[in-house]
């Protein structure tokens, strides 16, 4: 047993013994579960993918004279205006204005709220566009200006929900191309598409939220953030495996941090075609090995880790909860499954080699006495499920 | 026998002439074409494997390039930044010869083959992150 000072001090003196939860799993094979939990202090988790409930508020300052900036577009793409004078919240799914969205089927989608924040850490510059109604205090009724992150008081991450515990896999049963969050999926089960980083995802290594709670400290795309709540979503009860591993959604967190220390390779704007923009993000998130327990979990291997697979062409969109299969991400990354008697390929909208890269990266900053763990402030909710939306009839 | 990939850039005047018709006849090369814009009054371009002996492309080259045809062996008509790469593999099913492909499925990184690629663009519509382009 070893608590969070105890681990805290072993990180400060630089003497921290930390794998990612790759490694972990023959390490503990070849020493042993008590002796591994002896020895090891951290198992880092890591995932990359678009994370579509992403945002950021901005701060831009106050210009002289003063205005309460009731719309703001940053490079065409709109934030959201109704909070303080000169504060903004963009989000990652905003289009540009003017897109054409669907109207000319699949759309592109090239450019809106997630290229933005990826211009906004690469240090880019970008164009302030504000209206206003004016007022006896805040006179000024239109703004139009350049900035770059440096130019804002504050540029704050806050994303209602990240990493999501498991995913779906999607298909296409149909006889159409259909174009989803997913990606392109061919007809006739042609193809499949998964999102997860499987083995080494954060909370499929603490299944339960043992060590990740609200409080925890994350590695948001370079940047040392948080998890403020639990993200929306989070809907812990649900059908899970042997090793309490759920196999659906599940657990989902909400993080935030400061983009002025975020990297920009891991803050990537997404266009999918006929479905929309998002935010690519990386997040690294550290576990603490407190206990044995603890380190069991993040032995978790991807052949233990199943992905529902669902039809997004009628299965999906009408929530008629069928699920046509259950696949190990073991199955999955190999590029190829056998689904209902077929053989279908498959590949990712997360990338497995970018969560590597940042369980590497995560376990040298813990390693150098960089990142410490926080013990989370309260525990995520447990038992919860997923409520749907009531379509009641009539006017209240 | 050899392949080459190569570009051709026609000049507003030439595309008049049957140029891969003499490729063919007179050089005995094999034209597989991938890409091609020959419109009048305008830059033209052709991408094509060629395959023959080392001396028929030579000399095929050689009367292109009489014709005020550019070759270039150098460029490809369709580039992977990977930089702008995430690896997520979402091209990947889209690719329908495998020149985008995963290396190394332990890692899972992604690799791109150019001598297999056949400019269909499908990777450009279906990368997420703009990390395939074409130079047309």
């Amino acid at each position: 047993m070893k608590s969070y000072e105890q681990i805290n001090a072993k990180i400060e003196s630089g003497k921290a013994v930390v794998l990612t939860a790759e490694e972990i799993i023959d390490y503990v094979e070849r020493k042993g579960l008590e002796e591994a939990a002896r020895e090891v202090d951290v198992v880092t988790t890591a995932t990359f993918g678009p994370m579509c409930s992403s945002g950021c508020f901005l701060n831009f300052g106050h210009s002289r004279p003063r205005m309460r900036i009731t719309q703001t577009w940053i490079d065409g793409v709109a934030a959201y205006s109704g909070v303080a004078a000169v504060d903004a919240y963009l989000g990652a799914t905003e289009l540009r204005q003017g897109d054409p969205a669907n109207t000319y089927y699949p759309g592109e989608f090239r450019f809106g709220g997630g290229h933005v924040m990826e211009k906004l850490v690469a240090g880019q510059q970008l164009e302030l566009h504000g209206l206003s109604y004016g007022t006896d205090d805040y006179p000024r009724r239109e703004v139009r200006t350049t900035f770059t992150i440096k130019d804002l008081n504050q540029a704050i991450m806050v994303n209602p929900r990240n990493c999501y515990q498991n995913y779906n896999a999607a298909v296409n049963g149909s006889e159409r191309p259909i174009y989803t969050y997913l990606g392109c999926l061919k007809p006739k089960m042609a193809n499949l598409s998964y999102c997860s980083a499987g083995q080494l995802s954060p909370l499929l290594n603490d299944p339960l939220y043992e060590t990740i709670g609200i409080g925890t400290k994350v590695w948001l795309a370079g940047a040392q953030g948080h998890v403020y709540a639990e993200g929306t979503q989070h809907a812990p009860s649900c059908e899970r495996g042997p090793n309490d591993v759920p196999t659906e959604g599940a657990g989902t967190l909400a993080l935030t941090a400061d983009m002025k220390r975020m990297r920009p390779e891991f803050v990537r704007g997404t266009s999918l075609r006929g479905y929309g923009v998002s935010l690519a993000l990386g997040v690294g998130i550290p576990i603490p090995i407190l206990n044995p327990q603890v380190l069991k979990r993040t032995t978790v291997r991807d052949r233990d880790i199943l992905a529902p697979v669902i039809d997004y062409s009628s299965d999906y969109p009408n929530r008629t909860g069928k699920v046509l299969a259950r696949l190990s991400y073991e199955e999955l990354k190999r590029g190829e499954v056998s689904l209902l008697g077929k053989t279908v390929e498959t590949s990712a909208m997360s990338s497995y080699a970018k969560a590597r890269e940042i369980a590497a990266l995560l376990a040298d900053e813990i390693r150098r006495g960089e990142f410490l763990m926080a013990r989370p402030l309260a525990p995520l909710p447990a038992k919860q499920a997923f409520q749907g939306l009531k379509i009641r009839e009539g006017r209240p | 026998m050899s392949t080459r990939r190569l570009l051709l850039y026609f000049p507003k005047s030439e595309t008049e002439k049957p140029i891969v018709y003499h490729l063919v006849k007179d050089y005995d090369l094999v034209i597989n074409i991938f890409r091609a814009k020959v419109t009048p009054e305008e830059y033209g371009y052709l991408v094509l494997d060629v395959t023959g002996s080392e001396q028929n492309i030579a000399r095929g080259m050689e009367f292109v390039r009489t014709l005020n045809v550019q070759v270039d062996e150098a460029q490809k008509g369709v580039r992977w930044d990977q930089e702008r790469c995430t690896m997520c593999t979402n091209c990947i099913p889209h690719c329908p010869t495998k020149a985008l492909h995963v290396a190394d499925r332990a890692t899972m990184e992604v690799a791109f083959a150019s001598q297999l690629c056949v400019e269909c663009l499908s990777c450009l519509e279906n990368c997420p992150y703009g990390a395939c382009s074409s130079i047309f």
